[in-house]
């Protein structure tokens, strides 16, 4: 009984407690990154203005007028959306025939996609940027969307499968009777289905390219350019300007927080529920 | 018409053979049960039918046209699955129309049919309800409303009634036969529940191993099962089967005889034994019988008003017009 009386007491004020102090803990460089923004470079590393500041939007200012933010920002929406689209395209008829139609080469090739992803991306850097200016395509959007999509394509895939696993496999062949052929199996059944799935998985991408700074910093100069290589600009030689790049990184994360705040109701939902049994 | 012929039909998966070359032939409006304990292949078979498994050999016709490459929806074949398989995203009318939908018929007329299927399934309160929102019961009739608004040439029962609680399943058991007399198509329905396949059928597939012990009107196959198996595994309460001397006095290896076969009582008998259980159904009493020397315990059907408790010294008499006899191979001997 004791045992039961000292776990309740855990889940109802202990666990509470815990979790906002993770949740706080996981905040805090936001918050420090966003209070940041709104001081001027001197006194972001003073230690007197810590909390106490006046704050000034000299920052965005100077971001949008000085470094064209939109320009980077339009980069970042145009190669994250249309990656994220074609990353789906790709992933959701390759994880549907994984999940329905297994052949003895499916574990093998779902772990042999997951061994790309344990590739160093240093290893094959320098082929990347000699191949993409040998073909022309250095610093455009082409190279960044398939290259985006590319590095994606296991993950989405993988999360995919998982959701499709979950699709009673009678549903499928109840469809095959009723004279659905394959893409109206994928259109009728499988995405109003794995929906929740679909859109989690679009959303995690699209989070992935978004942020992606290894590659889009490395494989663009301006035209292509995305908010990565902007935050990584503002690197200067003379140091750090704090509050700039503490602008800068606000105003690249800024949408994609917003995005996911908006989405996150709907990621949770699966349908399956009442299919079967 | 649904007229299915089975010609050499095999499966193997991998190494192991499933069904091992088999013919079969069920006719036109007949009603045919696939019965065998679980892991016989009688799923295998039936989805071989359905198109969803593909075959290792031999050939399917249908109508007298061979379906062996038909993909599964230009069979013409209707099936229902055990876990009803709706798509839970869809209203109970979506569901339904979505064979005809797919076929790109008329709406108008695809509302008409729903409605008529829905009618005969009394359904029509829930056309606009989800999966989610209906019972088990009424799950299975709408996966039974989406089989027959295609009219089909037969329809394909896979367990349909086993996530049923027991009431409801005999509700629906009466309910799919009356409708196989009315529309008198071909049906093909597996089940592992022996008293479904005689209740139901016209014609009974009994499957072991995915060989076909006989096939046979459900009273042929309780009257002269072919073999041992096929006497073991139709009829409830089980027939009693033994080996050994008191068998070779009836000239056999083994002799079966049904718990309703053998007269009961408590002063003179062929064989004496002890009651252990007994069974009060009220019309009936099932008796267990112990110390016999014929079987660990041998099962008697009685009329419920004869009274016998644990313990009780019971005489057996078997009523030797209905003994079944083997041979050592197990087969029949007339």
């Amino acid at each position: 009984m004791a045992i039961v009386a000292q776990s309740s007491k855990f889940s109802t004020y202990g666990r509470p407690v815990l979790a906002w102090a993770v949740g706080l803990l996981f905040f805090f460089p936001i918050f420090w990154m966003v209070l940041t923004s709104f001081k001027t470079d001197a006194d972001a590393v003073k230690p007197e203005h810590l909390i106490f500041f006046t704050p000034t939007l000299e920052n965005y200012l100077n971001m949008t007028e000085n470094y064209d933010y939109w320009r980077f920002a339009r980069n970042s929406v145009i190669s994250a959306v249309f990656a994220t689209v074609f990353t789906l395209v790709v992933s959701v008829p390759a994880a549907y025939a994984m999940a329905f139609n297994p052949s003895r080469a499916t574990k093998d090739v779902l772990m042999w996609m997951l061994s790309t992803k344990m590739l160093p991306a240093a290893a094959v850097l320098y082929p990347m940027i000699f191949l993409a200016k040998g073909i022309g395509l250095y610093d455009t959007h082409i190279l960044i969307i398939t290259v985006l999509s590319l590095i994606n394509l296991p993950i989405a895939i993988w999360m995919l499968f998982t959701y499709f696993k979950e699709i009673p496999k009678d549903i499928i062949e109840a469809g095959k009777m009723d004279g659905v052929n394959t893409w109206g199996e994928i259109k009728e059944i499988l995405v109003p289905l794995a929906w929740g799935g679909i859109a989690s998985t679009a959303l995690l991408v699209f989070i992935f390219c978004w942020n992606e700074a290894y590659w889009t910093v490395r494989l663009t100069t301006i035209d292509a350019a995305t908010l990565s290589k902007l935050i990584e600009g503002n690197r200067a030689p003379e140091g750090l300007f704090f509050g700039r790049l503490s602008a800068v990184s606000t105003a690249a994360v800024g949408p994609i927080v917003v995005l996911g705040w908006f989405c996150q109701k709907q990621l949770v939902q699966g349908l399956t529920f009442g299919a079967v049994k | 018409m649904g007229r299915i012929v089975l010609d050499q039909v095999s499966k193997t998966f991998g190494e192991v053979e499933v069904i091992p070359p088999l013919d079969l032939t069920i006719e036109d409006g007949e009603f045919a049960v696939f019965v065998g304990p679980s892991g016989c292949g009688k799923s295998t078979l039936l989805r071989m039918i359905a198109g969803l498994e593909d075959l290792t050999s031999g050939n399917i016709a249908i109508d007298g046209a061979d379906v062996t490459e038909v993909p599964p929806s230009k069979r013409g074949l209707a099936m229902v699955f055990q876990s009803y398989a709706l798509y839970p995203h869809m209203t109970v009318r979506k569901n339904i129309g979505f064979p005809l939908r797919m076929e790109k018929m008329d709406q108008a007329e695809i509302d008409k049919r729903v409605e008529a299927a829905a009618q005969s399934l009394n359904l029509n309160d829930y056309l606009d309800r989800k999966p989610g929102q209906l019972s088990g019961g009424q799950r299975q009739r709408v996966a039974i409303g989406r089989a027959i608004v295609r009219d089909p040439s037969a329809f394909l029962f896979d367990e349909p009634l086993s996530n049923l609680d027991a009431a409801l399943r005999v509700g629906m058991r009466l309910e799919i036969s009356e409708m196989h007399e009315r529309m008198q198509t071909t049906m093909i329905y597996v089940t592992h529940d022996q008293v479904e396949a005689m209740t139901m059928a016209d014609k009974i597939v009994v499957l072991q191993a995915g060989v076909i012990e006989q096939v046979g009107s459900p009273l042929d196959l309780y009257h002269a099962p072919k073999n041992v198996f096929v006497a073991g595994f139709i009829g409830s309460p089980k027939m009693n089967i033994f080996s050994g001397p008191e068998a070779e006095k009836f000239g056999a290896h083994t002799v079966g005889i049904r718990p309703e076969h053998t007269d009961v009582s408590m002063t003179e008998g062929t064989w004496k034994g002890t009651v252990g259980v007994a069974e009060h159904l009220g019309s009936d009493t099932f008796v267990h019988v112990h110390d016999t020397g014929l079987a660990d315990m041998v099962t008697i059907r009685i009329t419920g008003d004869i009274a016998v408790k644990h313990g009780d010294t019971i005489y057996l008499t078997p009523q030797v017009d209905r003994i079944h006899k083997f041979d050592a191979q197990g087969l029949r001997i007339e």
